[in-house]
């Protein structure tokens, strides 16, 4: 039987459930803003949403396009500088949870949002790591969200923009104390870091979804848990708010500015 | 004391952005001076470090249009959208010059901006443990505290030549009102040597703010130009939205070298005629008024 969900959508629901109410989180803008914002509408009432744009407690009614739509700062319970977000809220410690998108992902969970190639000259110039090379380091956890393909699940990865779990020792190592990725959603799975080598393996598999394409779409001999379980299908209610979230965000963003 | 002084945008420009001066326009997704930018181009700027966080549509025009040797930011896409072309294309193929770069992260240029108008050589932050960003940038160092021994990142302070910025409001004294997402603004005027503010309105009063206002007195600013819309296709909070539909038609725009200048010429080159003969026309009735 044909599944009445997305692969897109399944990711965005399994996501949406990592969080918990009452979280602070720091909002990565695409699939996390749209994940965050579904947990807000569905089971976390109370979770607090901040955009580096400095809108803290936001609850927008339709998913920004960019980092600080004006839908943000409306509906912020403040409104902050740059500086002070990253200084007195960030660094301050006072984020539990960093949601990421990335470009490339290797099995420790480092991210490559810079280049594909050379630095300096390279294939492929991405935008840059933006908020994420301190989110990765300063939130007490972070959560990555992304499809799942061999192009950007990466045996090597080019550049370390922000920091996962290094070579498996690195936070420890550096003196870094929180606890980095401890999660990656995809459109297939869920993995989780291994309590000792803090190598990603697939503890979550979304229904209908085989091992071997999961082994297909990843870049390296991905690992699975000794204990595997099978995503819970998206309810009726998550799909329907997701939608309704959906529509209303494309009708907003099609439409030309006042 | 010094004290701002009206300009329209043409001669501003003129006045203060020279070639191969360093120049921050900023405006986080908000108030992004587009208009001033746009001046810039017409004026044919060459050889400018450009700074800014969030390099996007309006530094992509700068850049395809060949202003910049250097570009210092953070984070250089089309919000929600995808990649910047000509900002690629720079730097992946030296079109249509040669682009420098100097890479941060956000939190980095954020406290660097706040150093400087602080008045402080270099910003101190826990940053950018891990990533590979420190290996390429010279600029990123590491400092250890003298109480705790903890190693910390240090970055210079970023002191741009000009600051350009975009605000809601000035008064006729020149204080200026910005709010909504107030971004670096305050911060990137203080640490400028000069700034440039253009603003939607010239009111008597500053009138109610909101509780994210942030006023700048008009002694710390050089230059006030009145320009409605001139943040357009980013947005002004309490004026107009955002208009993500242009955000989303640059992309092919942009994307080949061709359709990118036609569009510059009929779009940026060709307001030239009509901007010149506008701007001292607004600027008699300010004084009338």
């Amino acid at each position: 039987m044909t599944p009445d969900y997305s692969p897109t959508e399944i990711m965005t629901i399994a996501a949406s459930r990592t969080l918990k109410d009452g979280e602070v989180c720091f909002v990565g803008i695409g699939l996390p803003s749209a994940a965050c914002n579904l947990a807000r509408l569905t089971h976390a009432p109370n979770i607090v949403l901040i955009y580096e744009s400095g809108t803290i407690g936001c609850r927008p009614e339709v998913l920004p396009l960019s980092i600080g739509d004006g839908e943000l700062c409306e509906t912020a319970v403040t409104t902050v500088s740059v500086p002070e977000l990253f200084r007195y809220w960030l660094q301050g410690g006072r984020i539990s949870v960093g949601f990421l998108g990335a470009a490339q992902i290797d099995r420790f969970g480092n991210i490559n949002t810079t280049v594909i190639g050379d630095y300096r000259h390279p294939k492929v110039r991405l935008p840059g790591g933006g908020g994420a090379p301190e989110i990765s380091t300063s939130c007490g956890e972070v959560f990555v969200v992304m499809p799942q393909s061999k192009r950007s699940f990466v045996d090597h990865i080019d550049f370390v923009t922000s920091l996962g779990n290094g070579d498996g020792q690195t936070r420890e190592s550096m003196g870094i104390k929180t606890k980095g990725p401890t999660r990656i959603i995809t459109d297939l799975c869920v993995m989780e870091p291994e309590v000792e080598s803090k190598e990603f393996a697939v503890t979550s598999i979304h229904p209908g979804v085989t091992r071997d394409q999961i082994r297909a779409h990843t870049g390296w001999a991905v690992r699975f848990a000794a204990e595997v379980l099978t995503t819970e299908p998206p309810s009726k209610s998550e799909l329907e708010i997701l939608r309704d979230l959906n529509a209303r965000t494309a009708s907003a963003h099609g439409k030309p500015a006042p | 004391m010094a004290t701002a002084q009206f300009f329209s945008l043409s001669e501003a420009i003129e006045e203060y952005v020279r070639d191969g001066a360093s120049v921050a326009l900023e405006g986080f997704t908000h108030l992004i001076p587009f208009a001033a930018g746009h001046e810039i181009i017409r004026q044919r700027r060459q050889d400018l470090t450009l700074i800014r966080m969030t390099p996007d549509i309006l530094y992509d025009q700068m850049i395809g249009m060949g202003c910049a040797r250097k570009l210092v930011f953070s984070w250089g896409g089309n919000p929600g959208v995808g990649s910047l072309h000509r900002f690629r294309d720079a730097i992946e193929n030296n079109w249509p010059r040669p682009l420098d770069i100097e890479e941060h992260s956000h939190a980095a240029i954020a406290n660097a901006y706040e150093a400087a108008a602080a008045g402080l050589p270099c910003a101190i932050l826990r940053g950018y443990k891990g990533s590979d960003l420190a290996a390429v940038n010279p600029n990123i160092r590491t400092i250890s505290c003298p109480f705790t021994s903890e190693e910390l990142a240090c970055v210079p302070a970023l002191r741009p030549d000009v600051a350009v910025v975009h605000a809601q409001r000035a008064d006729r004294r020149g204080n200026v009102l910005i709010e909504g997402i107030i971004g670096v603004q305050k911060e990137v005027v203080l640490a400028a040597s000069k700034a440039i503010v253009t603003v939607e309105e010239i009111v008597d009063k500053l009138g109610d703010t909101r509780a994210d206002a942030v006023i700048l007195p008009h002694w710390t600013i050089a230059a006030i130009v009145e320009v409605p819309r001139g943040a357009q296709p980013s947005y002004a909070q309490g004026y107009y939205g955002r208009d993500n539909s242009f955000y989303k038609a640059w992309d092919s725009i942009s994307r080949e070298r061709d359709a990118f200048v036609a569009w510059m010429n009929e779009h940026v080159l060709a307001e030239k005629e009509r901007k010149r003969a506008a701007a001292p026309r607004n600027q008699a009735e300010r004084e009338r008024a």
